[in-house]
């Protein structure tokens, strides 16, 4: 019992510094690149694209979207390794 | 085949197939009508998701918000999207593993108190018809518009089919009827951008014919030209689009439909993943919609600008006659100016119109007229379906069997819940005849509350073993009131001081969610400091919810 107490505290503490990794990641393409730092980031082109309006309309939801898959494919590796994957 | 009888086909042929997929969902059992049996799989539920959650108004009027707004329209790309980050990561497999059926039911049970288990019902009645009553609206307008019946015949037909699916076969049926909506909707939601794409710039790819062909710069000079702000140039201040962009993320994590649809896969790590999937299939329309929004608005202005009235296009005069253009000729030219100036502009454009009217703009196979009316109707159909669950769910199993009569069978209740789903649909309809004065108004409220509400509780739930009733319920209280009174303030009380000079630290009430939900966290945490920790039986609890097994 005890034994699994200590592996859930060292698994859920994993799990919150991927979660501050990935939301200071989630924070700095939508509110940093699409709102905080949109016109400085306007003067670089990037595909036709200003960058700054690029991330703002587009380049935050790929983000959005890999976030989510790596978030999905780190949490399957922590619970495989802590023995937590459910059958 | 003209428009109308194309549309009638295609529209008649999606509704054939939601039927058909009703009788063969029905559910058996309360847990099949709650969660469709716990045994969606990820895909299905990502699918599912989607369409839940793109409702009438992300598929008819966010690429026309977007056009008039510019850069300013990411507040609702970003606020759209970024909130199902923060729902895998945050709530979407701890809310599986607790493995109940409603939201309210975890705000109860993780708070041990029927009182904060009955104010979150409150908050999710609420939501769930302000929400409800606009996609019926939606509904009707599709109707009256594409197939010339009028909007109450409109909303009664659209009753009906959903009553059908909801009502026989709850969340199972609304499951793999969402499904078949997502790719109904997204469907008619690319061809004509794809369409549209190739024609402006020869590009097939919406998101990158968007960057090409100098289009954006060709549509500041345009705007710039007429009076109008350049396009790629924001407009509002950094702290608005700030806070209404946070707004929209968590309150999007916090809607109680949404949430819900996590309920019904078989694992925790299904959860996550179709939360992956779910965003995935999202952004294929909202990556679209930007796109959409600067095509649109460019083949509007070329259009119409400086065009003789008399030489205007049909699309131009049909939707006069429904009054979503409006011509005005000041100097009695016979021209159409369209410019930035109150003054000399002639012409008032309905931001609606650019989605539903778009392919009549680019002269597309009529076809393609008749798919958009059968997305629009598949959008706001699947977003009703989900809200008419969390309704007839809140009745049946938060405040029937959770509070009046615990000791109810499984049968009688999948009956309640039935009745209720059926009660939920007529009064959607009525409020989709007659929309109260406060519909419109009332988006920014939703979210404002969800935000100021669930998502805080919630995940201080998840994150915090420390966090006890009465910190939560305050929180929630104190966010709500303050959130509302924001909200009223400025649309009903104070109406003339709603401008950037009025707003508190020129936060406008669309991003006022983001402050409540930090009143609610500083008073949740305030008040929990002061009164008694929660039971060891709670604080298991949340150490259960948080490992997978």
């Amino acid at each position: 019992m005890q034994e699994k107490q200590v592996q859930a505290t060292a698994y859920w503490r994993k799990n919150l510094l991927y979660l501050s990794i990935l939301l200071g990641i989630w924070f700095l393409v939508s509110f940093g690149a699409g709102i905080l730092f949109v016109d400085w980031l306007d003067q670089y082109q990037f595909f036709g694209f200003k960058l700054g309006f690029w991330f703002a309309q587009q380049g935050s939801i790929y983000a959005f979207v890999i976030l989510i898959f790596v978030y999905v494919g780190l949490m399957n590796r922590l619970d495989r390794e802590f023995d937590l994957r459910e059958e | 085949m003209d428009i109308q009888a194309w549309t009638f086909l295609i529209v008649g042929l999606s509704f054939a197939l939601y039927i058909g997929i009703a009788i063969w969902s029905r559910a058996g059992s309360t847990h099949e009508f709650y969660v469709a049996g716990g045994g969606v799989s990820p895909l299905a539920n990502g699918m599912a998701t989607a369409a839940d959650w793109m409702s009438a108004a992300s598929f008819i009027s966010m690429a026309g918000l977007i056009s008039f707004m510019g850069r300013d329209g990411a507040v609702y790309l970003m606020g759209w999207t970024g909130g199902y980050v923060l729902l895998a990561l945050l709530l979407a497999p701890y809310l599986r593993k607790f493995g109940k059926f409603t939201v309210p039911a975890f705000v109860g049970d993780r708070y041990y108190s029927h009182t904060a288990r009955m104010v979150a019902v409150v908050c999710a009645l609420f939501i769930s018809f302000t929400y409800v009553a606009g996609q019926m609206r939606g509904v009707g307008i599709v109707f009256s518009r594409f197939l010339g019946v009028d909007i109450e015949t409109g909303v009664i037909v659209g009753m009906i089919i959903v009553f059908l699916y909801a009502v026989m076969g709850g969340m199972k049926g609304i499951t793999y009827t969402q499904v078949a909506q997502y790719c109904v909707l997204i469907f008619a939601y690319m061809v004509p951008a794809i369409f549209i794409s190739i024609m402006l710039t020869d590009q097939v790819v919406p998101q990158i014919g968007f960057g090409s062909a100098g289009l954006l710069d060709k549509l500041d000079g345009l705007s710039t030209e007429l009076g109008f702000a350049a396009y790629t140039v924001g407009q509002k201040a950094w702290i608005d689009v700030f806070c209404i962009t946070a707004a929209l993320m968590v309150g999007t994590a916090g809607l109680p439909h949404v949430i819900v649809r996590f309920f019904t896969v078989p694992k925790v790590r299904d959860a996550r993943m179709s939360a992956g999937y779910a965003l995935l299939f999202i952004a294929v329309l909202y990556t679209t919609a930007p796109a959409v929004a600067a095509f649109a608005r460019t083949n509007l202005i070329q259009t119409v600008s400086g065009m003789t009235y008399s030489e205007a296009p049909g699309w131009f005069t049909n939707w006069e006659t429904t009054g979503l253009i409006k011509f005005d000729d000041k100097n009695a030219d016979g021209v159409v100016q369209y410019t930035g100036s109150n003054e000399t502009n002639e012409l008032s454009i309905d931001r609606d119109i650019m989605v539903l009217a778009n392919p009549e703009i680019a002269n597309l196979p009529a076809w393609v007229v008749g798919l958009i009316a059968a997305g629009g109707l598949a959008a706001a159909l699947s977003t009703a379906a989900g809200l008419l669950l969390v309704i007839s769910t809140s009745v049946s199993h938060d405040l029937v069997k959770g509070v009046l009569n615990p000791k109810i069978s499984d049968k009688k209740e999948l009956q309640i819940a039935r009745i209720a789903a059926g009660g939920a649909v007529i009064l959607a309809g009525y409020f989709g005849v007659n929309p109260p004065g406060f519909v419109a108004q009332t988006v920014a409220f939703a979210f404002g509350l969800a935000a100021a509400s669930f998502f805080p509780a919630i995940v201080m739930g998840i994150f915090s073993k420390r966090m006890n009733a009465e910190g939560a319920i305050s929180g929630m209280i104190a966010g709500v009131v303050f959130t509302a009174g924001y909200i009223a303030w400025f649309t009903y009380l104070s109406p003339e001081t709603n401008n950037p000079d009025g707003w508190w630290f020129g936060i406008s009430p669309e991003g006022i969610g983001t402050v409540g939900m930090l009143v609610n966290v500083t008073v949740s945490i305030l008040v929990s400091s002061r009164t008694p920790a929660p039971e060891k039986e709670i604080q298991e609890m949340v150490e259960m919810i948080r490992v997978p097994k």
